[in-house]
């Protein structure tokens, strides 16, 4: 199918309306969370409607409908990032949760009491990430690493908000045992090498956590392919519902890992002074899960399957190549991170000189409008930049080249609205 | 067009030249206050000084980074409290609590409040709300501690 955004448009209901007393709604929040096509909120609606029940205890026909939906729905989760095995899929309720999960688990396994579980953490090892990193990709391993007495380091960022890759030698070395770095900035759109960085960790010895959280919705991501051993991703900012995020890793990492959280349906036998677990996913969900959530993403990810991620890919590289010399052009303004497409996904954060983003993001609202203002949960890297907070533009498929003039247009508002 | 109603003169103006800003020494107590949604944040200094047994704000100071309602609001703050009695300087800020509350909906009290009835508009918006809190509470914060923990 071609691509046109006037047809896929019309699959957001949402985007009809209008707001602050009638004017068009401007969605550019997007790497925030994103909107729902009619598709996925009709889905859920049905299965609400229809087939409602929990799964894989219940005897009836509902909760075999139900079961079928929500294993339906890891099956399509699973091809769609490129992997034919889906227990290697498992259900969290949005990427903090699936980072924490593993931060958790590796914990677990570093306990005294573990039978020497080859996963577990020491004192003197050690644990990269980098300074672009989410929060939720940063605060689970500095508790991870105050635990086990591991140790936390970073790769640095440098002033086109690359990874400062110079020190790659020394920073990943024998006693690292896991790199946790992002694939796709949330503030500076940066790409980053994942490939290569897994192929230094692996060469170390080192395992490899990848947030994916703004690059599996906006195009073409096989975890196989990236070289990772965990991949975190959320439903939310993908089309789907919010409550529903994913984990990814590599079936013998999952047999390895011990539970996170325990309770219901993770188990395999249960008496009173001890469990034995179900095989992964099973044993990394316990208690009842977002059941329509999950089959609110098999949808979701239907729909960007059917709308073909290359072509979404396309469509932002065709937003940002309007956006960011638009934004360039602009007195005072800068852009934080990469100011040219190469390598780089569609959320720009930006600075204008004199006017702080919650008055600038208030001034886009008032015109309908709607952006980010703030540290976007990643504080330490507006420290790096020597930036207190920004405000930041994110494109998705459904956004058109009249909007980047719209933002464009509302920014230079401002600059007047403030007198600067 | 609501931005006005949010963006009074008087808001820009005080943001633009605010009162009493930056850090005076001697003081009694200081506090560190941030908005951690946006990263915005506000040091205050709190000079009490005791006329005829009543605890008197002496001086306020502070330093701080952020968006034009939570600094004009420091500075409107920092001219309401100073030279007031402790008890009637919490009693503005009561006020301007409950106005922070009133979402668009109250008739501020002019004689009270002064320049700081014209942040009735920001009452509107929810996520400006802190913003224009920020001072009032790391002020709050720190005349406890200056009282030493007593009560206001």
């Amino acid at each position: 199918m071609t691509f046109d955004v006037g047809q896929i448009r019309k699959d957001f209901p949402i985007l009809d309306r209008t707001v602050r007393g009638g004017r068009p709604l401007v969605y550019l929040d997007s790497a925030n969370t994103s909107q729902k096509p009619r598709q996925v909120i009709d889905t859920l609606t049905e299965f609400y409607e229809r087939h409602n029940a929990n799964i894989h205890r219940a005897t009836h026909e509902l909760g075999e409908e139900a079961t079928e939906a929500y294993e339906g729905a890891r099956l399509k989760v699973a091809r769609f990032v490129g992997t034919p095995d889906e227990t290697e899929v498992i259900f969290t309720k949005n990427v903090s949760e699936a980072i924490n999960l593993v931060a958790y688990s590796l914990s677990n396994a570093s306990s005294p009491r573990a039978d020497s579980n080859p996963l577990a953490l020491r004192e003197g090892d050690e644990i990269v990430v980098t300074e672009m990193e989410h929060h939720s990709n940063l605060v689970p391993w500095q508790l991870l690493c105050q635990r086990t007495g591991a140790r936390l380091r970073w790769f640095s960022v440098t002033e086109d908000g690359r990874l400062d890759m110079s020190g790659a030698d020394e920073l990943i070395n024998p006693r690292t045992r896991l790199v946790a770095l992002a694939h796709q900035s949330n503030v500076l759109g940066t790409i980053n090498p994942v490939t290569e960085i897994a192929e230094r960790a692996h060469a170390a010895g080192a395992l490899v956590l990848v947030d994916a959280a703004q690059s599996v919705p906006h195009g073409r991501v096989d975890v196989r392919a990236l070289g990772a051993d965990f991949v975190g991703f959320t439903g939310h900012k993908m089309c789907g519902p919010t409550g529903i995020g994913v984990l990814w890793a590599r079936r013998e990492l999952l047999e390895q890992m011990p539970p996170f959280l325990g309770g219901g349906e993770m188990i395999e036998s249960v008496w009173m002074d001890r469990t034995t677990f179900a095989p992964p996913p099973h044993k990394f969900e316990a208690g009842t899960m977002p059941i329509a959530q999950a089959v609110g993403l098999g949808a979701a990810v239907d729909y960007l399957t059917e709308v073909g991620p290359d072509a979404i890919r396309e469509h932002e590289q065709e937003l940002l190549r309007k956006a960011l010399p638009a934004l360039a052009e602009i007195d005072g303004l800068r852009i934080l991170g990469p100011t040219t497409p190469e390598n780089r996904g569609s959320a720009i954060s930006f600075e204008v000189d004199g006017i702080h983003p919650h008055d600038l993001s208030q001034v886009l609202d008032d015109r309908g409008v709607a952006v980010r203002a703030g540290h976007h949960c990643a504080w330490p890297l507006h420290r790096k930049l020597g930036v207190q907070a920004s405000t930041r533009a994110s494109f998705y498929l459904y956004n058109t080249p009249a909007e980047v003039d719209a933002l464009v247009d509302g920014i230079r508002y401002a600059k007047q609205f403030f007198k600067v | 067009m609501q931005l006005e109603s949010m963006y009074q003169e008087i808001i820009l103006d005080h943001y633009r030249n605010p009162h009493h800003k930056g850090l005076r020494d001697p003081y009694d107590a200081e506090v560190y206050h941030v908005n951690p949604t946006c990263g915005d944040e506000v040091t205050v200094r709190v000079t009490l000084k005791d006329v005829g047994g009543e605890q008197v704000v002496e001086d306020v100071s502070y330093e701080g980074l952020g968006c034009s309602i939570s600094q004009a609001s420091t500075s409107v703050m920092s001219d309401l409290v100073i030279g007031q009695p402790v008890a009637e300087a919490m009693k503005i800020g009561d006020a301007f609590l409950e106005l922070m509350k009133s979402k668009g909906q109250a008739e501020p009290d002019e004689d009270l409040l002064e320049d700081a009835v014209a942040f009735a508009g920001v009452s509107k918006y929810p996520a400006r709300i802190k913003c224009a809190l920020l001072g009032w509470m790391a002020w709050k914060d720190a005349t406890a501690r200056a009282l030493g923990g007593q009560d206001g």
